[in-house]
């Protein structure tokens, strides 16, 4: 048999108790960089409404994972993304990404950015504005990819076309972050009842 | 005229399962529940990007990057090697960010209480930008094993996080480099959560005397592969039309 020439993705391993170190090395309890990457989404020029998300991650036992880190990828109010395959400009020092990690004693971790738009989806659709959140920690082999939608955007939500191919409706509930005053909390369950849809993009 | 198009599905085979029983605290931290799989959107195939701008030149010397007093003590050691893709393609411009432990098998983290001492010259942690052909280096000490409570006498191989980006958030990885010949590989309870021997030989980096500097390190050879990227004749219909 004649083997194709693709080389195999390498394969992934946990984040481990320890990832802090490289990539929030002062949460570990030292400085070492100029700069640690990640701690600004979308920066001091950008557009749009400023939010704040909060949440907590809760285990199969419904107890918080202090441990776990979460990354953030998002468009722009305008619904464009910091990307060159993205259509449109975006806000000087918008970067769209952002790396978030709780409080190693309550497990409530939060960000400020602004609120996405709506983007484009597949042939001709509109994807109600989302968050794109993806969770390492130990005990995670392969990092857990989700989306994070908005209670007040009732509308686009049911139209959206990656809400819709969740085909029990009830667990498309657990990607809507519900709006409590200035702030939207997404509290993620990564096992057992009201289990957070989780992505294989 | 073809254009890039989506990213390969991922071969979940090759993956560890989120359940690895034997690893105790996958036990309560995996999704019951399958993934849904998604065909690509713009949110997928787009990715955040990272300059020179970004990091300091010396970030990738862990040698030196923390050093307060003189050098940190252990063995000296390149770790080099080239980000592909499934295609072969160098990633270009990506960022890899490496940590680990001390040479005695300590992390630099207040979470960590193993009686093995904190090395005061040793932050263990580093990054860089892959140059045009994909390449990467880091200079570092090897970390030493490190018991861990799973089994009660389970001790991890030394090993090297890495945290790599590629172009496209769909393609984010995070994952564990060994080295060769290390005894406790097969017994390890997290690689053995990969079930492709093949896949777990991958992560083992190769002892590379071409590349080792003469009375000064040692070098082991790391390549890492990332999801590639299909090329299609057809329209592109991830954004419409």
């Amino acid at each position: 048999m004649t083997k194709l020439p693709y080389l195999p993705e390498t394969a992934s391993q946990t984040a481990g108790p320890y990832v802090h170190i490289g990539l929030a090395p002062g949460a570990a309890g030292f400085d070492i960089y100029d700069h640690e990457l990640g701690h600004d989404i979308a920066g001091p020029n950008a557009e749009g409404e400023h939010i704040r998300v909060e949440g907590c991650v809760l285990d199969g036992t419904g107890s918080p994972i202090k441990d776990v880190l979460i990354e953030v990828w998002q468009a722009n109010s305008k619904g464009v993304y910091a990307h060159p395959e993205s259509n449109g400009a975006v806000e000087d020092g918008f970067r769209g990404w952002g790396r978030v990690i709780p409080d190693f004693d309550t497990g409530i971790w939060g960000f400020d950015t602004v609120k996405p738009g709506a983007t484009p989806g597949r042939n001709g659709t509109t994807q109600a504005p989302h968050i794109t959140l993806w969770l390492v920690a130990r005990g995670i082999n392969l990092g857990l990819t989700t989306r994070l939608y908005f209670d007040d955007e009732a509308e686009a939500n049911a139209a959206d076309p990656v809400l819709n191919l969740i085909e029990w409706e009830r667990r498309r509930e657990t990607l809507i972050a519900r709006r409590d005053g200035d702030v939207y909390r997404f509290d993620i369950n990564i096992q057992g009842e009201d289990e957070t849809v989780f992505f294989d993009i | 005229m073809t254009k890039p198009g989506e990213y390969y599905p991922r071969d979940m085979s090759i993956h560890p399962p989120a359940l690895a029983p034997d690893y105790k605290t996958s036990v309560t931290r995996s999704p019951q529940f399958a993934r849904i799989s998604l065909e690509q959107t713009i949110s997928d195939i787009t990715g955040p990007t990272f300059g020179h701008g970004d990091i300091a030149p010396g970030d990738h010397d862990l040698l030196s990057n923390y050093a307060k007093t003189g050098d940190p003590i252990g063995e000296r050691i390149i770790v080099h090697g080239r980000v592909l893709d499934e295609n072969a393609r160098p990633v270009p411009n990506t960022l890899v960010e490496v940590w680990q432990a001390n040479a005695g098998g300590r992390y630099r983290h207040k979470k960590d209480s193993y009686l093995a001492p904190i090395d005061p010259n040793f932050g263990g942690c580093g990054r860089t930008l892959t140059d045009e052909d994909g390449y990467y280096v880091f200079r570092t000490v090897k970390p030493g094993a490190y018991p861990w409570r799973n089994h009660l006498n389970n001790w991890r191989p030394a090993h090297i996080h890495f945290s790599v980006f590629g172009s496209a958030f769909c393609q984010r990885l995070i994952t564990q480099l060994y080295f060769e010949g290390d005894p406790l590989i097969p017994l390890c309870p997290i690689v053995q959560s990969i079930p492709d021997a093949g896949a777990v030989d991958r992560l083992t980096a190769k002892l590379d005397l071409n590349a080792t500097i003469p009375l000064d390190s040692i070098a082991y050879r790391f390549d890492i592969v990332l999801r590639g990227r299909r090329s299609t004749l057809f329209e592109n219909r991830l954004e419409g039309n």
